[in-house]
């Protein structure tokens, strides 16, 4: 269980994150989405205690990070896979985490194991692992302590094809389990396929939270037209704004029933018209938080 | 009474896992991680080579009458104390530049245990070099009385203890040094080159002459190396231990407290 009330950091004056609040629940996977730069690591370090907040409050299992006695046995925690000493073993990072957290030692090979990483790459040094061994390494660390939360700061990134799909294994299971998932990640399709539930961040703000399916739901209609300045006319008349998408189709936050009675009035010859789904959802986050996540990304 | 059924709801959460970490096991950790990395092994390595080295240049050249225990013990000494401070700076500024922080950090929120387990585990390196520079030069000094060497064992216990508090101070300089300045390269220098500096300006200048008697912490630590340090040379080498050990290190808890790991 992890509760976040209206979290705030500022940055010299600027918000890098404004009032954000949201919680997880025992049993399911959050998935916590944004661009780069519109705060999800400043959230996730605020709730684990690395960063102060300028104002809010988060806690875990209902106490806050920094007052867990031993934190590693109640949350797993990635937020970087790369800050590791890149002199170590992958086997010793474990051990010296194993030590920190009281866990019996044998249990490292066993931990290493769990995350696809055999005896050879264990006895390798960090130096020489790719960012999809990192990613790996630094789960097994989440997980080492048998902890009944994960919080992981874009774990899949590295991974290739067939390790997004084992971790998306690995989370499910964790949280059929009872565990409590809060995983980011700029790209929607990446969490679509293993979230239940989504908070959606953009600049700071949270745009949009709640059930998955719930969301794709209301993220608007996709339509295509064979003469798209037409459409943009019938829509504008409608008094409807949509944003186009990067394939030719403009998605409409209203019904489907909507545009097809203002294209049939204007005899309209459409193409598509179909719930946006994901794609509306992204699109969402993208055109809520355009240009601001660059700004933030050289901030 | 009625038997209430213990709730397992989350099977997860082990029995210990609400204490905090015990201060001996962070120690523990930290001992570990001077070691564990390339770095830190080889550092210790070519300490620990340095340190042969120095008994066997003894052995090789000094005069016959300089080959005691006392002497193999005071020059072996050297090596160490230049380069272990290495290791605490290293100790404090790697979280940093290799990041380790943010799992340091995660593992145990509360950053003063962390920094406390460094300089307990600094203190302890100390001790633990200084207890094997006093084996190996009772090696060398058998091996030097084979040799046709004076090989006396007579030694003032006050030099054994002021070699470890020679030791203990300049492993505590460096770990402030690191605390306070985060960077490797930065911290290695400033260690080096501050008080040599300062050494120069306290001897060019006349007006800082007198101040450098109590600040300079290459002249101030000098008596350690002599038997019986007076209450005057102790109350010089603890005002120089405040400039150059207490202050950097209060600095530099105050910053890793403080500072936003990311």
């Amino acid at each position: 269980m992890i509760t976040v009330e209206r979290l705030t950091k500022k940055y010299g004056g600027h918000p890098a994150v404004d009032n954000v609040s949201f919680t997880c629940e025992p049993g399911t996977v959050t998935g916590f989405l944004g661009p780069n730069g519109a705060g999800k690591s400043t959230t996730m370090r605020m709730i684990c205690g690395l960063t102060p907040p300028t104002a809010g409050s988060a806690t875990v299992g209902g106490t806050p990070y920094r007052r867990l006695g031993n934190p590693g046995r109640h949350v797993g925690v990635l937020l970087d896979a790369s800050a590791q000493h890149a002199g170590r073993t992958g086997r010793e990072v474990l051990a010296l985490a194993a030590l920190t957290m009281g866990v019996d030692k044998r249990e490292v090979p066993g931990a290493l194991d769990r995350v696809g990483l055999n005896a050879t790459a264990g006895k390798r040094r960090v130096r020489a692992y790719s960012l999809g061994m990192r990613q790996r390494l630094g789960l097994a660390l989440a997980l080492l302590g048998d902890p009944a939360v994960l919080i992981l700061d874009e774990p899949a990134n590295g991974l290739d094809p067939e390790g997004i799909y084992w971790m998306r294994g690995l989370l499910r299971d964790f949280a059929d389990r009872g565990g409590t998932v809060l995983l980011s990640s700029h790209l929607l399709r990446e969490v679509e396929a293993v979230a239940d539930r989504l908070v959606v961040i953009g600049a700071g703000k949270v745009v949009a939270q709640g059930d998955k399916a719930e969301l794709l739901a209301q993220s608007g209609t996709l339509v295509r037209a064979a003469d798209p300045a037409a459409l943009a006319m019938v829509l504008d008349r409608a008094g409807l704004t949509g944003t186009k998408t990067t394939d030719g189709g403009v998605v409409v936050p209203t019904g489907s029933e909507v545009i097809g009675r203002a294209a049939a009035d204007a005899g309209l010859v459409l193409l598509e018209l179909r719930p946006a789904g994901s794609g509306g959802l992204e699109q969402m986050f993208l055109t809520l938080t355009a240009g601001d996540s660059v700004k933030e990304a050289v901030r | 009474m009625t038997a209430v059924l213990q709730n397992t709801q989350t099977p997860s959460v082990r029995g210990e896992s609400g204490r905090a970490v015990p201060l001996g096991r962070l120690t523990l950790v930290e001992l570990r991680k001077l070691a564990d990395t390339r770095a830190g092994l080889w550092l210790l390595i070519v300490i620990g080579f340095a340190t042969v080295g120095t008994s066997a240049i003894l052995l090789g050249w000094a005069p016959d009458n300089e080959l005691t225990f006392g002497e193999f013990f005071a020059f072996g000494l050297l090596p160490s104390s230049v380069l272990l401070p290495v290791l605490g700076i290293l100790s404090m500024t790697a979280e940093w530049s290799q990041r380790t922080a943010l799992t340091t950090f995660t593992l145990v929120p509360a950053r003063e245990r962390v920094i406390g387990a460094k300089l307990i585990a600094g203190v302890l390196i100390a001790a633990a070099s200084t207890a094997a520079t006093i084996v190996l030069a009772a090696a060398a000094n058998l091996l030097g009385r084979a040799l046709g060497g004076d090989g006396g064992w007579s030694v003032s216990g006050s030099l054994i203890w002021q070699g470890l508090l020679l030791q203990v101070i300049f492993v505590l300089m460096g770990l402030a040094f690191g605390a306070l300045l985060m960077s490797s390269p930065v911290a290695i220098v400033a260690y080096f080159a501050l008080p040599i500096v300062w050494s120069i300006l306290g001897e060019t200048i006349r007006a800082l002459r007198t101040a450098a008697g109590w600040l300079d912490i290459n002249v101030t630590t000098a008596p350690l190396s002599e038997p019986d340090m007076t209450g005057g040379e102790y109350a010089r080498l603890g005002v120089t231990a405040a400039v150059w050990v207490l202050l950097p290190l209060a600095l530099g808890v105050w910053r890793m407290l403080r500072r936003e790991v990311s």
